[in-house]
């Protein structure tokens, strides 16, 4: 098995390689190699590595056009969770309050049908997504642009170790590997290949979640877009994404449906405020009539329901 | 000959003894020395002295004049030197005697012409000659109430001449005028407020439990404007906390002769652009900095995120505790700190954000870099976080709300309730919070932070316990996450 070589030297020299070169460099990196070391290193730091011709790497992934030669992964569970159905939930990192609304959303419903979220651990519409599939209660999928040691962002730290106590982080990249901004792309065709939908949720015209799009397409897999604001540049990219022929997505059931799976009855939770959102509170005061203390209690429940999540002072609905 | 006269240093608000010795050697060449490590100001107390003295109609000695101040390894600042140094030259040319001298304590700076001008920290000067069993200060006019708060015979007078014809008993000092309480500024009122009922709200909160209280939003929509509301409705201060105010207030000399005693909880707003030994304390001198001078009423930051981070840090320690520590090579200070903090922000630089109408074009790179200059430690001493919303064109040109002196009402009797004892959360209650640290998520501190807030909502309400609806009030003012991430 070279692949761990392979993977080690691609990250050791930085370059994007999914098949042996034919270089000196390669030839003697492959001589000093000494794969029993690397592996036992790699496994005292709670690290895996499942290569490419692995009956656990995932077959979805092995279909793309230019799969890895194998993914270092974090976390403790089955490798199986790779190959479970899973749908790639991605957009912009600076987004609006509606785009995390319904990252959360969506990724809440469609981890509670069965289905693995698929996300790139970035801030914004990927942390979102994540969250949701916390919120859910089932493990969810972190695949990194930089070493499988490294926490990118920093801030995510937290929500990286959320992610790995119930699910799985990977990388193609060894440990040690620096985050840098022409590996972002390539994480992203990792993000495509795992899942065999892709939600972009709020992009701008020329956002890296459209490059996960772009990825999807090529290899013939279901891209959705969350239609935005035909006036808001935050929504550019997946409006453009929709006129190119995407599907749209209004809500979890689009996507369960694609997979074939009922769509579950929800508990509709009755509230007389869900109707008047998105709204700041104090609207709902002046519209209702109600004190500031009673709205807000309200308000809370709805939150603990997962039928409400306030973002920026909006609430919004998330049922 | 050798004089005596006594007065106090000032080292943070700590008084400590200084003795003016005062040597006249009359068959010496003619000089006027200052010695005891005396600042600029105190060392320019030659000049004042003696034009004073001879104003005054008192002949200055001829020889040679060494002023001692003691201890002299204690630095000593300001100009409130003035009048021991006068008085003790005084004595030691026998022209007072200093049997008298030495039963009072003295401060006051000297104008050319002999007059008396008041000085900061007068307050703190007088309750030192107490501690040390002095009854009687000499100072002046102006300063006389605000040392009599202290309980000290506080003689006033308007010029040297009459300070010497008191102390050789030629003259009885006047009374104290009663200060002439002048008619305070009213503070804002919340009856200016149209719409904003969540701030409101939170507002009253904040002031019945003495809560932390930060205001975001986009520009514009009044979040200063209701910050400034807030001193309107805290209770005025007891006796105890007004003298704690009023000597910190002295030592920085702020108080006005109207208002010797500072009764009605202090408002600072120190810029952004405010050093951080501005805003905690410090300098060469030691001075109590913003912090300090907001002790016991409101600190308002406007633009948190605009502040140093170091400035911001350094507040951490007086949050937690309630003082400063100051600590130089010239030495230690500890001054007391216990304010509310109440700050306002953008939600993000360009400030579009959690405004409906305007789109925010933040990189995902600045927007990061702008939340990070709050640390979560920082962000952790808010008990009461909220969005401020701009507020529709109906809303504001609907009537006033509220007046605050109905809300003030409200506060003082949470206040009271409060302070009799702490109430307990019913079981349903602890059920909801302990739903709530694991679906929003809350963290340690912010579950701490949610229950302590839930207490004053339920005091307000006049509730014997916390139940679930006044601990959901609670949670719906927590820390959102965007901001903690």
């Amino acid at each position: 098995m070279t692949e761990l070589a392979l993977a080690v030297f691609a990250s050791e020299t930085g370059t994007h390689l999914i098949r042996p070169p034919a270089s000196a460099r390669w030839s003697a990196h492959l001589r000093s190699f000494d794969q029993a070391a690397y592996e036992q290193r790699l496994a005292r730091d709670g690290f895996r590595f499942v290569a490419r011709s692995s009956p656990f790497f995932p077959g979805l992934l092995r279909a793309v056009h230019d799969p890895p030669p194998g993914l270092f992964v974090r976390g403790d569970v089955d490798l199986e969770l790779l190959s479970r159905p899973g749908v790639a939930i991605v957009g912009t990192r600076a987004c609006s309050g509606y785009g995390a609304a319904a990252a959360r959303a969506l990724a809440r419903d469609v981890a509670r049908a069965g289905l693995i979220v698929v996300s790139g651990l970035a801030r914004g519409v990927d942390a979102e997504a994540h969250r949701g599939a916390l919120e859910a209660g089932t493990p969810t999928v972190a695949v990194l642009g930089c070493g499988i040691d490294r926490d990118y962002p920093a801030a995510h730290a937290e929500l990286a170790r959320r992610v790995a106590e119930t699910g799985l982080i990977v990388s193609e990249y060894a440990p040690g590997v620096e985050p840098a901004p022409w590996r972002f792309p390539a994480r992203n065709r990792i993000v495509a290949g795992l899942a065999a939908a892709t939600v972009v949720v709020e992009a701008r015209e020329r956002s890296g979640a459209l490059i996960t799009a772009d990825l999807a397409l090529e290899e013939g897999r279901e891209v959705f877009a969350v239609p935005g604001e035909i006036t808001s540049a935050l929504s550019a990219g997946t409006n453009a994404l929709l006129k190119i022929g995407a599907s749209p997505l209004t809500c979890a059931d689009d996507i369960l449906s694609c997979f074939g799976i009922e769509p579950a009855s929800v508990v509709r939770i009755d509230s007389a405020l869900l109707e008047l959102l998105p709204a700041s509170a104090d609207e709902l005061v002046r519209r209702t009539g109600r004190t500031a203390a009673d709205i807000a209690r309200e308000l809370v429940e709805l939150e603990l329901a997962g039928a409400a999540a306030v973002y920026d002072g909006v609430y919004r609905a998330t049922g | 000959m050798l004089a005596r006269a006594i007065t106090h240093a000032l080292v943070g608000l700590e008084p400590r003894r200084v003795e003016v010795e005062a040597d006249v050697y009359e068959n010496g060449l003619p000089a006027f020395v200052i010695v005891g490590l005396p600042d600029r100001a105190c060392a320019e107390a030659r000049q004042r002295v003696r034009s004073g003295i001879q104003s005054a109609e008192l002949k200055f000695p001829g020889g040679r004049v060494t002023v001692n101040l003691a201890p002299a390894g204690l630095r000593k600042e300001g100009s409130g030197y003035d009048l021991p140094i006068a008085l003790a030259v005084l004595a030691a040319s026998r022209q007072l005697p200093h049997a008298e001298l030495d039963r009072h304590a003295a401060v006051g700076e000297l104008a050319l012409d002999g007059r008396l001008r008041r000085v900061g920290g007068v307050l703190a000067v007088a309750e030192g000659a107490r501690r040390m069993g002095i009854e009687r200060l000499l100072c002046p006019t102006e300063s006389a109430a605000e040392a009599a708060l202290t309980g000290i015979v506080a003689l006033p007078f308007r010029h040297l001449a009459d300070a010497v014809a008191y102390l050789r008993g030629e003259l009885e000092p006047d009374e104290i005028a009663p200060p002439r309480y002048a008619e305070r500024v009213a503070p804002p009122d919340l009856a200016d407020v149209r719409g904003h009922e969540r701030a409101r709200r939170v507002l009253e909160i904040a002031a019945a439990g003495g809560h932390n209280l930060l205001l975001g939003g986009p520009p514009g929509t009044g979040k200063t404007m209701l910050a400034r509301r807030l001193p309107g409705i805290l209770p005025a201060l007891d006796a105890q906390a007004a003298l704690e105010v009023t000597r910190i207030h002295s030592v920085a000399g702020l108080l006005s002769h109207d208002q010797p005693l500072v009764e009605i909880p202090p408002f600072r707003a120190p810029h952004h652009s405010a050093s951080t030994a501005a805003v905690v304390g410090g300098g060469p001198g030691i001075r109590p900095g913003e912090a300090s001078l907001a002790h016991r009423g409101v600190l308002l930051l406007d633009e948190l995120a605009e502040f140093p981070r170091p400035t911001l840090e350094a507040l951490r320690q007086p949050l937690e505790d309630g003082f400063v520590c100051i600590a130089r090579a010239a030495g230690r200070a500890i001054f007391p700190a216990r304010f509310q903090l109440v700050a306002t922000m953008n939600l993000c630089p360009c400030g579009a954000r959690g405004d409906a109408s305007a789109e925010c074009s933040c990189s995902a790179q600045r927007l990061a870099a702008y939340r990070d200059k709050l640390s979560r430690a920082l962000l952790d001493r808010f008990d009461l976080v909220i969005a401020v919303p701009r507020p529709r064109a109906d809303e504001l040109a609907a009537g006033p709300g509220e007046a605050s002196e109905a809300v003030a009402e409200r506060v003082s009797s949470a206040r009271e309730l409060l302070a009799v004892a702490p109430l307990r959360r019913t079981a349903e209650a602890d059920d909801l919070l302990t739903r709530a640290v694991d679906r929003l998520p809350l963290s340690g501190r912010g579950r701490a932070r949610v229950a302590r807030v839930s207490r004053t909502i339920a005091a307000l309400a006049g509730a014997e316990d916390v139940r679930p609806e006044h601990l959901g009030e609670a949670l719906a003012y927590r820390a959102p996450q965007e901001l903690a991430a």
